[in-house]
């Protein structure tokens, strides 16, 4: 028997979101001690700060540029590799409950597996696998679906939609009549993308994926080995948690993030040193990101919205951390707690305020790239407690899941697993993380490379709509930790910026087999 | 308002293509995830994977032009028209194309990802309809 496995994302979650990690808005006690029981990552990187993407890089161990999933919209080919398959053949029972997200959201006609299952009333289904066989969709053989809204095929959608259809009006409407990101603001401040939702906590979506995990947690044998995906569709916008949890974090009180510029001249000052698109998104010129509402304006943002917005992420914070702790209870109620491993993290983060912006998008700093990442140790292997400041990948999580198992890593898989201390960072090499952006949508084209290392933030911008190739931004993180002045064109950094340009060019050089690039089909 | 066009060779003459897509019920056979459908008149109400039911106008089927043409009805498509041309390009090979003009645009993306999907099937069906008539 090896290790049980039980693997926690939230989406669209910042590092500074959680205690363990300095966050003092939203109280997390259950993530603090898995953190402290465990390893506390302080530099976690994902490899796209979009969702299809980066989820698919954690599904198979791949970079975007390798796995074909390049933006959202585009569908994970069904049979890339998956850590699922391969949990499935060493014997492990695996399920994914909540969101998924390798296949496009948008798809009326149901040809994509995930949106065709709730209708089905089947666990899984049969597709094709990497390696030529057949078998349960990507490896899972039970897969329960939700997303951030009660509209949609999805399970949780679905149920919402037999079993309370009364509610469905009071969630915020993600979409508005033209398909678009809807920028209809709501809340206490006309925010946008906040509302208020009179749905009892017990059927929103937090806790309806915890239900659902530890039901199917309930039905597994007492002795077989599983691995669980539970995937929490918040704290990612629409921002509408229930309003009977609203009075946790009064809006009014919160501070205002490190990182907003109050007013609008510094604002615009610290945009204006950065690549072009990102003062052209603040003045409603240019939106490079479906996911940011298409009619929005950020320049119209007010410290007020951002308060209210980083209240309503924190409110929806807690309930993951308490939904996590009943999950964690029926683990001890089940005997297993000293057999699991835990993990948590998110696949990308959020800008809520920082440089006067929401949401997300080809801007590659801290909100978006640093990401909270904890991993416990089944307490049997008698772990020792650590925070590796080296960075690291979400790319890495494939080869550590297998590593658990006690099952070798594929030759597909791009990570190495996660180290477990700086010392074994430093011994393996573990220096730097890469994310990537590629997108191409409604005639706006943008094409993004960043790598990290402890010390620096570099970022080189492709030739596309909006840059001629010849752009990009380096930030110093040990001086400047809110990445706010742009050394790109520094003479001082110049050495910098060759040896990074270099690491750049050598992730783009990286020897592999690159899937055949998806066809964008959706916006989402 | 969007229009976005596909288009597949087809190592099939024009004849068999249009055989695959002339009668409006066969749809379920050759377009990815609707699963069944009804016919009245011009009327067509196509169910989906999803369980969802979304009626159609038919608005043009030409067999001497090898053309169809429909209107997706449902309210959330503001406009869309979907149109299938098959050319002939000599006695063995023809060309499929699948045309999707919609508003909002964003609908036109959606439709027009699933269209090419339908015509690798389209293609596939009269490939091997014909393969099996020349054996």
């Amino acid at each position: 028997m090896g290790r049980k496995i039980l693997f926690i994302t939230s989406d669209q979650q910042r590092y500074d979101t959680v205690g363990a990690n300095g966050g003092q808005l939203a109280r997390t006690p259950h993530l603090d001690a898995l953190a402290a029981d465990g390893i506390r990552y302080e530099r976690c990187q994902p490899t796209s700060v979009v969702c299809m993407p980066s989820r698919a890089s954690i599904l198979t161990g791949q970079f975007p540029s390798t796995h074909g999933a390049w933006m959202n919209g585009v569908a994970l080919a069904e049979n890339a590799p998956s850590v699922a398959e391969s949990l499935h053949d060493a014997g492990y029972a695996t399920a994914l409950i909540g969101k998924a997200h390798f296949e496009p959201f948008l798809d009326p006609f149901g040809r994509f597996r995930e949106n065709a299952l709730a209708n089905l009333g089947v666990p899984t289904v049969e597709s094709p696998w990497f390696d030529g066989r057949r078998g349960v969709h990507r490896g899972f053989d039970f897969l329960e679906l939700a997303t951030h809204g009660v509209l949609g095929p999805l399970h949780y959608a679905k149920w919402m939609q037999t079993q309370h259809p009364e509610q469905l009006g009071n969630f915020y409407p993600v979409l508005d009549h033209e398909l678009n990101v809807n920028a209809l603001g709501g809340g206490d401040t006309g925010a946008p993308q906040v509302a208020f939702n009179v749905v009892p906590r017990e059927w929103y979506h937090t806790d309806w994926v915890a239900d659902r995990t530890i039901a199917w947690l309930d039905r597994q044998d007492e002795n077989r080995d599983w691995f669980c995906w539970m995937s929490f569709p918040d704290p990612h916008h629409p921002w509408d948690p229930p309003r009977s949890e609203l009075a946790r974090v009064p809006w009014r009180d919160v501070e205002l993030p490190t990182n907003y510029p109050v007013s609008e001249h510094e604002r615009e000052a610290l945009l204006d040193q950065k690549a072009r698109h990102w003062r052209a998104w603040y003045d409603g010129l240019v939106v490079s990101n479906y996911e940011a509402p298409a009619k929005w304006v950020p320049a119209t943002l007010t410290a007020n919205q951002v308060r209210e917005v980083n209240a309503l992420n924190a409110v929806e914070v807690e309930l993951i951390d308490e939904a996590i702790g009943r999950v964690l209870a029926m683990l001890e109620r089940r005997g297993w707690g000293d057999e699991v491993d835990v993990i948590f993290t998110t696949d990308h983060g959020e800008l809520q305020g920082d440089f006067g912006l929401l949401f997300k998008g080809p801007y590659h700093v801290d909100g978006l790239l640093r990401l909270p990442l904890i991993w416990r140790p089944a307490p049997v292997t008698a772990p020792t407690p650590a925070v590796v400041t080296a960075p690291v990948s979400l790319v890495s999580l494939a080869a550590t899941f297998l590593g658990i198992a006690h099952v070798d890593v594929p030759s597909w898989s791009e990570g190495a697993s996660l180290p477990t201390s700086d010392a074994d960072a430093e011994a393996r090499g573990c220096d730097q993380s890469v994310t990537e952006w590629d997108s191409a949508l409604f005639g706006v084209d943008v094409h993004v490379r960043t790598v990290v290392t402890s010390e620096h933030l570099y970022t080189e911008y492709l030739a596309g709509t909006m840059h001629d190739g010849s752009e990009g931004e380096l930030y110093d993180l040990v001086d400047d930790p809110l990445q706010r002045v742009n050394r790109f064109g520094d003479p001082q950094y110049a050495n910098v910026r060759a040896v990074l340009s270099e690491r750049l060019r050598a992730h783009a050089l990286r020897p592999g087999v690159r899937a055949t690039p998806g066809e964008l089909v959706a916006p989402v | 308002m969007a229009s976005l066009r596909h288009e597949r060779q087809v190592d099939a003459p024009a004849d068999f293509v249009w055989a695959v897509i002339r009668d409006p019920a066969s749809i379920p056979a050759w377009f990815p995830g609707i699963v069944s459908c009804t016919v009245e008149g011009t009327r067509r109400t196509i169910r989906t994977a999803t369980g969802l039911e979304i009626p159609e106008e038919i608005l043009v089927s030409d067999a001497l032009l090898r053309r169809f043409a429909y209107r997706i009805t449902a309210p959330l498509y503001e406009l869309h028209v979907g149109t299938i041309d098959v050319f002939a390009l000599d006695s063995h090979s023809s060309l499929c194309v699948y045309g999707t003009t919609a508003l909002p645009d964003t609908l036109a993306l959606i439709v027009a990802g699933a269209t090419k999907g339908a015509l690798e099937e389209i293609a596939r069906l009269a490939e091997t309809s014909y393969h099996q008539a020349t054996e």
